[in-house]
Protein backbone atom coordinates (compact mmCIF):
# COMPACT_ATOMS: atom_id res chain seq x y z
CA UNK A 1 0.00 0.00 0.00
CA UNK A 2 1.51 3.26 -0.94
CA UNK A 3 2.56 4.69 2.58
CA UNK A 4 0.47 8.23 2.02
CA UNK A 5 -2.74 6.43 2.00
CA UNK A 6 -1.44 4.32 5.27
CA UNK A 7 -4.37 4.36 7.77
CA UNK A 8 -4.71 7.24 9.68
CA UNK A 9 -2.79 9.13 6.74
CA UNK A 10 -5.41 9.18 3.51
CA UNK A 11 -7.55 11.14 2.12
CA UNK A 12 -6.61 14.72 3.18
CA UNK A 13 -2.78 14.38 1.64
CA UNK A 14 -4.45 14.26 -1.71
CA UNK A 15 -5.04 16.15 -4.21
CA UNK A 16 -8.71 17.28 -4.46
CA UNK A 17 -8.88 16.16 -7.96
CA UNK A 18 -7.82 12.61 -7.38
CA UNK A 19 -11.06 10.25 -6.14
CA UNK A 20 -10.74 6.91 -4.27
CA UNK A 21 -9.57 5.54 -7.90
CA UNK A 22 -6.34 7.44 -7.80
CA UNK A 23 -4.40 4.95 -5.24
CA UNK A 24 -1.00 5.69 -6.33
CA UNK A 25 -0.38 9.21 -5.88
CA UNK A 26 3.41 8.91 -7.17
CA UNK A 27 2.44 6.36 -10.08
CA UNK A 28 -0.49 9.27 -11.24
CA UNK A 29 2.46 12.51 -10.85
CA UNK A 30 4.74 10.00 -12.59
CA UNK A 31 2.70 9.85 -15.88
CA UNK A 32 1.40 13.34 -15.43
CA UNK A 33 5.15 14.83 -15.42
CA UNK A 34 4.58 15.89 -11.93
CA UNK A 35 1.96 18.06 -12.29
CA UNK A 36 -1.84 17.37 -11.09
CA UNK A 37 -4.56 17.48 -13.93
CA UNK A 38 -7.81 18.42 -13.36
CA UNK A 39 -9.38 17.24 -16.22
CA UNK A 40 -9.53 15.19 -18.58
CA UNK A 41 -7.24 11.26 -19.44
CA UNK A 42 -4.11 12.17 -18.20
CA UNK A 43 -2.40 8.76 -18.36
CA UNK A 44 1.17 9.69 -20.44
CA UNK A 45 2.15 6.11 -22.11
CA UNK A 46 2.18 7.27 -25.79
CA UNK A 47 1.93 4.73 -29.00
CA UNK A 48 6.15 5.12 -29.95
CA UNK A 49 5.89 5.11 -34.07
CA UNK A 50 9.02 3.62 -34.21
CA UNK A 51 9.05 0.84 -31.87
CA UNK A 52 5.24 -0.27 -32.89
CA UNK A 53 4.66 -0.97 -29.20
CA UNK A 54 3.44 1.25 -26.39
CA UNK A 55 6.21 2.54 -24.18
CA UNK A 56 6.13 4.22 -21.19
CA UNK A 57 7.45 7.77 -20.96
CA UNK A 58 9.83 9.28 -18.54
CA UNK A 59 9.33 8.23 -14.81
CA UNK A 60 10.94 10.95 -12.58
CA UNK A 61 10.31 8.74 -9.39
CA UNK A 62 12.85 5.69 -8.63
CA UNK A 63 11.99 3.84 -5.42
CA UNK A 64 15.49 3.11 -3.75
CA UNK A 65 13.64 0.94 -0.75
CA UNK A 66 14.95 1.41 2.88
CA UNK A 67 13.73 1.53 6.33
CA UNK A 68 14.31 3.86 8.75
CA UNK A 69 13.72 3.88 12.91
CA UNK A 70 13.75 6.12 15.17
CA UNK A 71 13.22 5.42 19.12
CA UNK A 72 13.08 7.73 21.93
CA UNK A 73 13.94 7.21 25.73
CA UNK A 74 13.96 9.79 28.38
CA UNK A 75 17.07 11.43 27.74
CA UNK A 76 18.22 9.49 24.28
CA UNK A 77 17.09 9.01 20.94
CA UNK A 78 18.07 6.06 18.59
CA UNK A 79 17.92 7.25 14.85
CA UNK A 80 18.74 4.19 12.48
CA UNK A 81 18.62 2.95 8.95
CA UNK A 82 19.82 0.23 6.44
CA UNK A 83 22.51 1.06 4.05
CA UNK A 84 20.85 -0.73 0.71
CA UNK A 85 20.08 1.18 -2.21
CA UNK A 86 17.84 -1.17 -3.94
CA UNK A 87 17.04 -0.77 -8.09
CA UNK A 88 14.14 -3.00 -9.08
CA UNK A 89 15.54 -6.51 -8.37
CA UNK A 90 18.87 -5.19 -8.38
CA UNK A 91 21.47 -3.32 -5.82
CA UNK A 92 23.79 -1.09 -7.19
CA UNK A 93 25.64 -0.63 -3.79
CA UNK A 94 24.93 -1.79 -0.49
CA UNK A 95 26.71 1.31 1.38
CA UNK A 96 25.12 4.40 1.15
CA UNK A 97 24.14 6.95 4.02
CA UNK A 98 20.57 7.87 4.77
CA UNK A 99 21.02 8.94 7.67
CA UNK A 100 21.86 12.90 8.12
CA UNK A 101 23.69 14.30 11.68
CA UNK A 102 21.57 18.05 11.45
CA UNK A 103 23.24 19.26 14.61
CA UNK A 104 24.82 17.30 17.93
CA UNK A 105 20.51 17.24 19.05
CA UNK A 106 19.01 16.16 15.53
CA UNK A 107 19.43 13.17 13.02
CA UNK A 108 17.29 12.56 10.28
CA UNK A 109 16.66 8.94 8.59
CA UNK A 110 15.29 9.52 5.07
CA UNK A 111 13.69 6.09 2.82
CA UNK A 112 12.53 6.12 -0.65
CA UNK A 113 14.15 7.65 -3.47
CA UNK A 114 18.00 8.54 -3.41
CA UNK A 115 18.30 10.97 -5.69
CA UNK A 116 15.23 13.24 -3.64
CA UNK A 117 16.62 12.46 -0.18
CA UNK A 118 20.01 13.62 -1.29
CA UNK A 119 18.50 16.85 -2.26
CA UNK A 120 16.46 17.13 0.40
CA UNK A 121 19.75 16.28 2.83
CA UNK A 122 21.74 18.92 0.94
CA UNK A 123 18.41 21.71 1.36
CA UNK A 124 18.16 21.03 5.05
CA UNK A 125 22.07 21.21 5.52
CA UNK A 126 22.02 24.70 3.79
CA UNK A 127 19.14 25.54 5.83
CA UNK A 128 20.49 24.98 9.26
CA UNK A 129 24.25 26.20 8.46
CA UNK A 130 21.37 29.86 7.53
CA UNK A 131 20.27 29.71 10.95
CA UNK A 132 23.41 28.72 12.42
CA UNK A 133 24.72 31.77 10.85
CA UNK A 134 21.52 33.99 11.90
CA UNK A 135 21.19 33.36 15.56
CA UNK A 136 24.69 31.64 16.73
CA UNK A 137 23.11 28.90 17.95
CA UNK A 138 21.74 25.45 16.42
CA UNK A 139 18.46 24.58 15.42
CA UNK A 140 16.53 22.85 18.46
CA UNK A 141 14.70 19.33 17.71
CA UNK A 142 11.01 20.99 17.65
CA UNK A 143 12.20 23.69 15.21
CA UNK A 144 13.80 21.46 12.91
CA UNK A 145 10.33 18.84 12.82
CA UNK A 146 8.75 22.30 11.41
CA UNK A 147 11.37 23.40 8.83
CA UNK A 148 11.35 19.60 7.58
CA UNK A 149 7.60 19.64 7.34
CA UNK A 150 7.34 23.21 5.41
CA UNK A 151 10.58 21.97 3.01
CA UNK A 152 8.33 19.05 2.62
CA UNK A 153 5.06 20.88 1.61
CA UNK A 154 6.74 23.83 0.01
CA UNK A 155 6.99 20.34 -2.82
CA UNK A 156 3.18 19.83 -2.63
CA UNK A 157 2.84 19.17 -5.93
CA UNK A 158 5.76 17.53 -7.03
CA UNK A 159 7.01 15.77 -3.75
CA UNK A 160 9.85 14.52 -2.59
CA UNK A 161 9.39 10.70 -2.48
CA UNK A 162 10.72 10.60 0.66
CA UNK A 163 9.87 8.77 3.79
CA UNK A 164 11.65 10.69 7.00
CA UNK A 165 12.29 10.19 10.37
CA UNK A 166 13.42 13.05 12.84
CA UNK A 167 15.19 11.85 16.25
CA UNK A 168 16.97 13.71 18.94
CA UNK A 169 17.06 15.48 22.08
CA UNK A 170 14.36 18.61 23.02
CA UNK A 171 15.79 22.30 25.01
CA UNK A 172 14.89 19.78 28.50
CA UNK A 173 17.18 16.98 27.10
CA UNK A 174 13.99 14.60 26.25
CA UNK A 175 14.31 12.60 23.37
CA UNK A 176 11.29 12.29 20.69
CA UNK A 177 11.01 11.29 17.36
CA UNK A 178 9.21 12.38 14.61
CA UNK A 179 7.08 10.68 11.74
CA UNK A 180 6.69 11.91 8.69
CA UNK A 181 4.68 11.07 4.96
CA UNK A 182 6.61 12.52 1.66
CA UNK A 183 4.43 15.85 1.60
CA UNK A 184 4.94 17.10 5.14
CA UNK A 185 2.37 15.56 7.72
CA UNK A 186 4.21 14.93 10.73
CA UNK A 187 3.53 13.25 13.97
CA UNK A 188 5.55 14.04 17.06
CA UNK A 189 5.87 10.01 18.87
CA UNK A 190 8.31 7.68 20.93
CA UNK A 191 8.90 5.46 18.48
CA UNK A 192 8.78 5.33 14.75
CA UNK A 193 9.56 2.88 11.47
CA UNK A 194 8.85 4.43 7.84
CA UNK A 195 10.21 2.63 4.78
CA UNK A 196 9.98 -0.45 2.70
CA UNK A 197 9.93 -2.33 6.16
CA UNK A 198 7.48 -0.31 8.15
CA UNK A 199 4.85 -2.51 8.49
CA UNK A 200 7.24 -5.58 9.77
CA UNK A 201 8.83 -3.49 11.86
CA UNK A 202 6.57 -0.57 13.45
CA UNK A 203 3.90 -3.25 15.31
CA UNK A 204 7.26 -4.88 16.87
CA UNK A 205 8.36 -1.38 18.18
CA UNK A 206 4.86 -0.60 19.28
CA UNK A 207 4.88 -3.42 21.61
CA UNK A 208 8.32 -3.77 22.95
CA UNK A 209 8.36 -0.18 23.24
CA UNK A 210 5.12 1.16 24.09
CA UNK A 211 3.43 -2.29 26.12
CA UNK A 212 0.86 -2.44 22.81
CA UNK A 213 -1.24 -5.59 22.32
CA UNK A 214 0.41 -7.00 25.78
CA UNK A 215 -2.00 -9.34 27.30
CA UNK A 216 -2.16 -7.85 30.72
CA UNK A 217 -1.90 -4.53 29.89
CA UNK A 218 0.63 -3.62 32.40
CA UNK A 219 3.19 -0.80 31.52
CA UNK A 220 6.39 -1.87 30.62
CA UNK A 221 9.87 -1.11 31.52
CA UNK A 222 11.66 1.81 30.50
CA UNK A 223 14.29 0.59 28.17
CA UNK A 224 18.27 1.51 28.47
CA UNK A 225 20.21 2.68 25.67
CA UNK A 226 21.72 -0.35 25.50
CA UNK A 227 18.38 -2.33 25.02
CA UNK A 228 16.67 0.07 22.75
CA UNK A 229 20.22 -0.78 20.59
CA UNK A 230 19.76 -4.00 20.20
CA UNK A 231 16.20 -4.57 19.79
CA UNK A 232 16.54 -1.70 16.93
CA UNK A 233 19.26 -4.18 15.37
CA UNK A 234 16.85 -7.11 15.75
CA UNK A 235 14.01 -5.50 13.86
CA UNK A 236 16.93 -4.65 11.33
CA UNK A 237 18.11 -8.20 10.85
CA UNK A 238 14.34 -9.74 11.02
CA UNK A 239 12.85 -7.44 8.58
CA UNK A 240 15.69 -8.21 6.31
CA UNK A 241 14.71 -11.80 5.91
CA UNK A 242 11.21 -11.02 4.23
CA UNK A 243 11.75 -7.57 2.66
CA UNK A 244 14.10 -7.74 -0.34
CA UNK A 245 14.65 -3.83 0.07
CA UNK A 246 15.99 -3.35 3.50
CA UNK A 247 19.34 -5.08 4.07
CA UNK A 248 19.19 -7.95 7.04
CA UNK A 249 22.64 -9.19 8.28
CA UNK A 250 26.24 -9.20 6.35
CA UNK A 251 28.23 -12.32 6.29
CA UNK A 252 29.70 -11.57 9.88
CA UNK A 253 26.46 -11.85 11.05
CA UNK A 254 26.19 -8.19 11.88
CA UNK A 255 23.35 -6.03 10.90
CA UNK A 256 24.85 -3.26 8.02
CA UNK A 257 23.36 -0.66 9.97
CA UNK A 258 24.04 3.24 9.91
CA UNK A 259 23.21 3.87 13.44
CA UNK A 260 23.22 7.16 15.26
CA UNK A 261 22.69 7.48 19.10
CA UNK A 262 22.33 10.83 20.63
CA UNK A 263 21.94 10.86 24.05
CA UNK A 264 21.31 14.04 26.49
CA UNK A 265 23.49 16.83 24.85
CA UNK A 266 24.76 19.30 27.59
CA UNK A 267 27.09 22.17 27.07
CA UNK A 268 30.88 21.95 27.28
CA UNK A 269 32.44 25.14 26.61
CA UNK A 270 32.51 28.70 26.89
CA UNK A 271 31.85 29.14 23.07
CA UNK A 272 28.88 29.97 21.90
CA UNK A 273 29.16 27.45 18.72
CA UNK A 274 32.02 25.34 19.32
CA UNK A 275 30.34 23.93 22.64
CA UNK A 276 27.78 22.83 19.89
CA UNK A 277 30.10 20.78 17.99
CA UNK A 278 31.53 18.96 20.78
CA UNK A 279 30.57 15.26 20.50
CA UNK A 280 31.53 14.04 23.36
CA UNK A 281 28.45 13.31 24.44
CA UNK A 282 27.85 10.73 21.27
CA UNK A 283 27.51 7.14 22.17
CA UNK A 284 28.66 4.68 19.01
CA UNK A 285 25.75 1.53 19.82
CA UNK A 286 27.61 -1.02 17.56
CA UNK A 287 30.28 -2.10 19.06
CA UNK A 288 31.81 -2.17 22.86
CA UNK A 289 34.73 -1.39 21.61
CA UNK A 290 33.74 1.74 20.05
CA UNK A 291 32.07 2.85 22.34
CA UNK A 292 34.90 2.09 25.08
CA UNK A 293 37.44 3.88 23.03
CA UNK A 294 35.24 7.12 23.78
CA UNK A 295 35.48 7.53 19.90
CA UNK A 296 33.35 10.74 18.89
CA UNK A 297 33.10 9.85 15.21
CA UNK A 298 29.57 10.93 13.83
CA UNK A 299 29.38 7.73 11.58
CA UNK A 300 29.81 4.15 11.83
CA UNK A 301 29.10 1.29 9.50
CA UNK A 302 29.18 -2.50 10.49
CA UNK B 1 9.85 31.29 -21.12
CA UNK B 2 9.17 27.90 -19.62
CA UNK B 3 11.55 25.13 -19.76
CA UNK B 4 9.62 21.73 -19.30
CA UNK B 5 7.24 19.70 -20.99
CA UNK B 6 4.21 20.63 -22.28
CA UNK B 7 5.26 24.47 -22.10
CA UNK B 8 6.70 26.74 -25.40
CA UNK B 9 10.22 26.84 -24.91
CA UNK B 10 12.80 28.97 -26.84
CA UNK B 11 12.05 32.36 -28.87
CA UNK B 12 10.01 30.12 -31.19
CA UNK B 13 6.43 31.08 -29.88
CA UNK B 14 3.62 28.99 -30.17
CA UNK B 15 3.59 28.01 -33.79
CA UNK B 16 6.63 25.69 -32.81
CA UNK B 17 3.90 23.74 -30.72
CA UNK B 18 4.69 22.10 -27.72
CA UNK B 19 8.48 21.28 -26.64
CA UNK B 20 9.55 17.76 -27.21
CA UNK B 21 11.81 16.02 -24.89
CA UNK B 22 13.60 12.74 -24.65
CA UNK B 23 10.80 10.41 -22.68
CA UNK B 24 12.34 7.36 -23.99
CA UNK B 25 16.07 6.79 -25.30
CA UNK B 26 16.66 5.61 -29.30
CA UNK B 27 20.26 5.25 -29.36
CA UNK B 28 21.88 3.67 -26.74
CA UNK B 29 24.65 2.35 -25.61
CA UNK B 30 24.69 -0.71 -22.79
CA UNK B 31 26.81 -1.42 -19.68
CA UNK B 32 29.78 0.60 -17.82
CA UNK B 33 32.08 -0.89 -15.06
CA UNK B 34 34.59 0.46 -13.09
CA UNK B 35 36.93 -0.63 -9.87
CA UNK B 36 38.41 1.48 -7.53
CA UNK B 37 42.27 0.20 -7.20
CA UNK B 38 44.69 0.97 -4.41
CA UNK B 39 47.03 2.97 -7.18
CA UNK B 40 43.87 4.16 -9.27
CA UNK B 41 41.02 3.55 -10.90
CA UNK B 42 39.39 1.51 -14.10
CA UNK B 43 36.58 1.88 -16.08
CA UNK B 44 35.66 -0.23 -19.13
CA UNK B 45 32.99 0.22 -21.87
CA UNK B 46 32.52 -1.78 -25.12
CA UNK B 47 32.10 0.79 -28.40
CA UNK B 48 28.50 0.22 -29.58
CA UNK B 49 25.62 2.10 -29.80
CA UNK B 50 22.44 0.30 -30.81
CA UNK B 51 19.28 1.90 -32.29
CA UNK B 52 16.84 -0.89 -31.17
CA UNK B 53 18.26 -4.38 -32.28
CA UNK B 54 20.39 -2.94 -34.68
CA UNK B 55 23.86 -2.21 -34.38
CA UNK B 56 24.17 1.34 -35.28
CA UNK B 57 27.21 2.70 -34.49
CA UNK B 58 30.11 0.10 -33.43
CA UNK B 59 33.42 2.07 -33.09
CA UNK B 60 32.30 5.27 -30.88
CA UNK B 61 33.91 5.86 -27.65
CA UNK B 62 31.45 6.28 -24.75
CA UNK B 63 34.27 7.11 -22.17
CA UNK B 64 35.13 10.99 -21.76
CA UNK B 65 38.10 12.62 -20.62
CA UNK B 66 36.94 15.51 -18.54
CA UNK B 67 40.10 16.92 -16.63
CA UNK B 68 43.41 15.16 -15.97
CA UNK B 69 42.53 13.63 -13.14
CA UNK B 70 38.89 12.29 -14.25
CA UNK B 71 37.36 10.94 -16.69
CA UNK B 72 33.84 9.69 -17.37
CA UNK B 73 32.20 6.86 -18.90
CA UNK B 74 28.39 6.31 -20.14
CA UNK B 75 25.56 4.11 -21.27
CA UNK B 76 22.14 5.20 -22.24
CA UNK B 77 21.05 7.47 -24.55
CA UNK B 78 24.32 8.64 -27.01
CA UNK B 79 23.06 11.84 -28.26
CA UNK B 80 22.61 12.87 -24.66
CA UNK B 81 25.91 11.74 -23.86
CA UNK B 82 27.41 14.00 -26.16
CA UNK B 83 25.40 17.00 -24.73
CA UNK B 84 26.57 15.65 -21.16
CA UNK B 85 31.04 15.96 -23.36
CA UNK B 86 29.93 19.00 -24.33
CA UNK B 87 28.69 20.49 -21.22
CA UNK B 88 31.72 19.01 -18.72
CA UNK B 89 34.27 20.48 -21.53
CA UNK B 90 32.77 23.71 -21.23
CA UNK B 91 33.16 23.97 -17.08
CA UNK B 92 36.62 22.82 -17.57
CA UNK B 93 37.46 25.92 -20.23
CA UNK B 94 35.53 28.16 -17.68
CA UNK B 95 38.00 27.01 -15.31
CA UNK B 96 41.08 27.36 -17.31
CA UNK B 97 39.90 30.81 -17.91
CA UNK B 98 39.73 31.81 -14.30
CA UNK B 99 43.89 31.15 -14.73
CA UNK B 100 43.77 30.52 -11.23
CA UNK B 101 45.52 26.99 -11.40
CA UNK B 102 42.49 25.05 -9.39
CA UNK B 103 40.48 22.36 -10.86
CA UNK B 104 37.22 20.73 -9.70
CA UNK B 105 38.08 17.24 -7.97
CA UNK B 106 36.34 14.05 -9.24
CA UNK B 107 34.19 14.10 -6.64
CA UNK B 108 33.08 17.43 -7.30
CA UNK B 109 33.27 16.87 -10.80
CA UNK B 110 30.42 13.92 -10.04
CA UNK B 111 28.26 16.08 -7.71
CA UNK B 112 28.03 18.63 -10.47
CA UNK B 113 26.47 15.50 -12.97
CA UNK B 114 24.51 14.80 -9.91
CA UNK B 115 22.89 18.32 -9.51
CA UNK B 116 22.76 19.04 -13.76
CA UNK B 117 21.49 14.92 -13.92
CA UNK B 118 18.55 15.93 -11.49
CA UNK B 119 17.98 19.32 -12.63
CA UNK B 120 16.75 17.91 -16.10
CA UNK B 121 15.01 15.44 -14.38
CA UNK B 122 13.09 17.82 -12.44
CA UNK B 123 12.30 19.97 -15.69
CA UNK B 124 10.82 16.44 -17.02
CA UNK B 125 13.48 16.51 -19.47
CA UNK B 126 15.97 14.14 -19.23
CA UNK B 127 19.05 13.48 -19.76
CA UNK B 128 18.87 9.40 -20.34
CA UNK B 129 21.98 8.18 -19.46
CA UNK B 130 24.08 6.09 -16.65
CA UNK B 131 26.91 7.65 -15.87
CA UNK B 132 30.49 6.34 -14.60
CA UNK B 133 32.91 9.05 -13.01
CA UNK B 134 36.25 7.60 -12.13
CA UNK B 135 38.89 9.86 -10.63
CA UNK B 136 42.42 10.55 -8.68
CA UNK B 137 43.24 13.06 -6.91
CA UNK B 138 45.74 13.24 -4.24
CA UNK B 139 46.27 9.63 -3.47
CA UNK B 140 43.28 8.55 -3.30
CA UNK B 141 40.74 7.06 -6.04
CA UNK B 142 37.16 7.96 -6.83
CA UNK B 143 34.25 5.68 -8.24
CA UNK B 144 30.83 7.24 -8.80
CA UNK B 145 27.81 6.85 -10.97
CA UNK B 146 24.87 8.83 -11.72
CA UNK B 147 21.21 8.50 -13.53
CA UNK B 148 18.74 10.10 -15.12
CA UNK B 149 16.57 10.31 -12.31
CA UNK B 150 19.72 11.63 -10.47
CA UNK B 151 20.18 8.42 -8.01
CA UNK B 152 23.85 8.86 -7.34
CA UNK B 153 26.31 6.99 -5.06
CA UNK B 154 30.48 6.04 -4.97
CA UNK B 155 31.61 2.57 -4.66
CA UNK B 156 34.45 0.38 -4.72
CA UNK B 157 32.63 -1.43 -7.56
CA UNK B 158 30.32 -0.10 -10.01
CA UNK B 159 28.79 -1.54 -12.96
CA UNK B 160 25.55 0.26 -14.80
CA UNK B 161 23.32 -1.27 -18.12
CA UNK B 162 23.06 -5.05 -18.43
CA UNK B 163 26.48 -5.03 -16.59
CA UNK B 164 24.59 -4.18 -12.92
CA UNK B 165 22.61 -7.57 -13.41
CA UNK B 166 26.04 -10.03 -14.80
CA UNK B 167 29.14 -7.85 -14.02
CA UNK B 168 28.23 -6.62 -10.39
CA UNK B 169 28.31 -10.01 -8.86
CA UNK B 170 31.50 -11.16 -10.86
CA UNK B 171 32.59 -7.73 -9.64
CA UNK B 172 32.16 -8.00 -6.17
CA UNK B 173 33.64 -11.23 -5.98
CA UNK B 174 36.89 -10.66 -7.75
CA UNK B 175 37.28 -7.35 -5.94
CA UNK B 176 40.17 -6.88 -3.02
CA UNK B 177 40.66 -3.63 -1.35
CA UNK B 178 44.45 -3.84 -2.23
CA UNK B 179 43.70 -4.63 -6.32
CA UNK B 180 46.10 -2.71 -8.66
CA UNK B 181 45.45 -1.26 -11.72
CA UNK B 182 46.96 -3.51 -13.99
CA UNK B 183 44.54 -6.80 -11.99
CA UNK B 184 41.60 -4.59 -12.78
CA UNK B 185 42.28 -4.00 -15.99
CA UNK B 186 42.62 -7.78 -16.69
CA UNK B 187 39.39 -8.13 -14.72
CA UNK B 188 37.17 -5.83 -17.15
CA UNK B 189 38.39 -7.19 -19.85
CA UNK B 190 36.99 -10.66 -18.38
CA UNK B 191 33.68 -9.55 -17.19
CA UNK B 192 33.70 -7.54 -20.41
CA UNK B 193 33.53 -10.65 -21.87
CA UNK B 194 31.00 -12.35 -20.34
CA UNK B 195 29.13 -9.21 -21.13
CA UNK B 196 29.49 -10.00 -24.67
CA UNK B 197 28.53 -13.27 -24.37
CA UNK B 198 25.42 -12.97 -23.06
CA UNK B 199 24.15 -9.48 -23.57
CA UNK B 200 22.82 -8.76 -27.17
CA UNK B 201 23.38 -5.01 -27.01
CA UNK B 202 27.17 -5.32 -26.16
CA UNK B 203 29.87 -5.67 -28.90
CA UNK B 204 33.43 -7.31 -29.00
CA UNK B 205 35.22 -4.01 -29.52
CA UNK B 206 36.02 -2.68 -25.99
CA UNK B 207 37.69 0.44 -24.51
CA UNK B 208 39.21 0.95 -20.95
CA UNK B 209 40.45 3.89 -19.48
CA UNK B 210 42.39 4.13 -16.30
CA UNK B 211 43.21 7.21 -13.65
CA UNK B 212 46.52 7.00 -12.08
CA UNK B 213 49.15 9.24 -10.55
CA UNK B 214 50.30 9.60 -13.64
CA UNK B 215 47.45 10.78 -15.08
CA UNK B 216 44.40 9.80 -17.19
CA UNK B 217 44.95 6.98 -19.71
CA UNK B 218 42.47 6.18 -22.01
CA UNK B 219 42.92 2.23 -24.65
CA UNK B 220 42.19 2.56 -28.26
CA UNK B 221 39.59 0.12 -29.10
CA UNK B 222 40.42 -3.17 -29.04
CA UNK B 223 38.86 -6.39 -29.92
CA UNK B 224 37.97 -9.32 -27.35
CA UNK B 225 39.65 -12.29 -27.74
CA UNK B 226 36.98 -15.03 -28.06
CA UNK B 227 36.22 -18.56 -27.89
CA UNK B 228 32.73 -20.36 -29.37
CA UNK B 229 33.45 -24.06 -28.89
CA UNK B 230 32.88 -24.34 -24.86
CA UNK B 231 30.43 -28.09 -24.98
CA UNK B 232 27.62 -25.93 -23.81
CA UNK B 233 27.42 -23.49 -25.60
CA UNK B 234 27.71 -25.92 -29.13
CA UNK B 235 25.23 -28.24 -27.31
CA UNK B 236 23.15 -25.59 -25.56
CA UNK B 237 23.22 -24.73 -21.82
CA UNK B 238 19.89 -27.55 -21.43
CA UNK B 239 20.92 -30.36 -22.99
CA UNK B 240 20.64 -33.57 -21.37
CA UNK B 241 17.63 -31.72 -19.45
CA UNK B 242 14.55 -33.76 -19.80
CA UNK B 243 12.81 -31.90 -16.76
CA UNK B 244 9.41 -30.75 -18.26
CA UNK B 245 11.05 -27.14 -17.49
Amino acid sequence: MDPLLRPGHNAPHLPAAMGPGYADVFDRLSRQGGRVETTGTNALPTFDAHAGAKQASFQPYQNNGGSVVAVAGKDFCVVASDTRFGLGFAVPTRMISRNLVLNDKVVLATAGMQADTCTLHKVLRIRLDMYRQNHGKDMSLGAVSQLLSNTLYYKRFFPYYTFNVLGGVDENGEGFCYGYDAIGSHEKVKVVCTGSSQSLIQPVLDNQVDGKQMYDGQPVAELSLEQTVELVKDCFSSAGERDIYTVGLDGRGQPPLYVKILKLAFVLTSHPLRSKYTRSHFIQGQSPAVRDSQTTTDTYFT
Amino acid sequence: MKIGGGHVRGGGGAADGPVKVTQTPYVVGSSVLGVKCIDGVVISSDTLASYGSMAKFRKISRIHKVSDACVIGAGGEFSDFQEIKKTMDGVMIEQFCMDDGYVLTPSAIHQYLVRVMYGRRNKMDPLWNQVVMAGFHDGKATLGMVDQVGSNFESEVIATGYGLYMGLPLLRNAYRPDITVAEAKKLLEDIMRVLFYRDARTSNSIQIAAVTKDGVEISEFYDLETKWDYQRFVDGARSGDVSTW
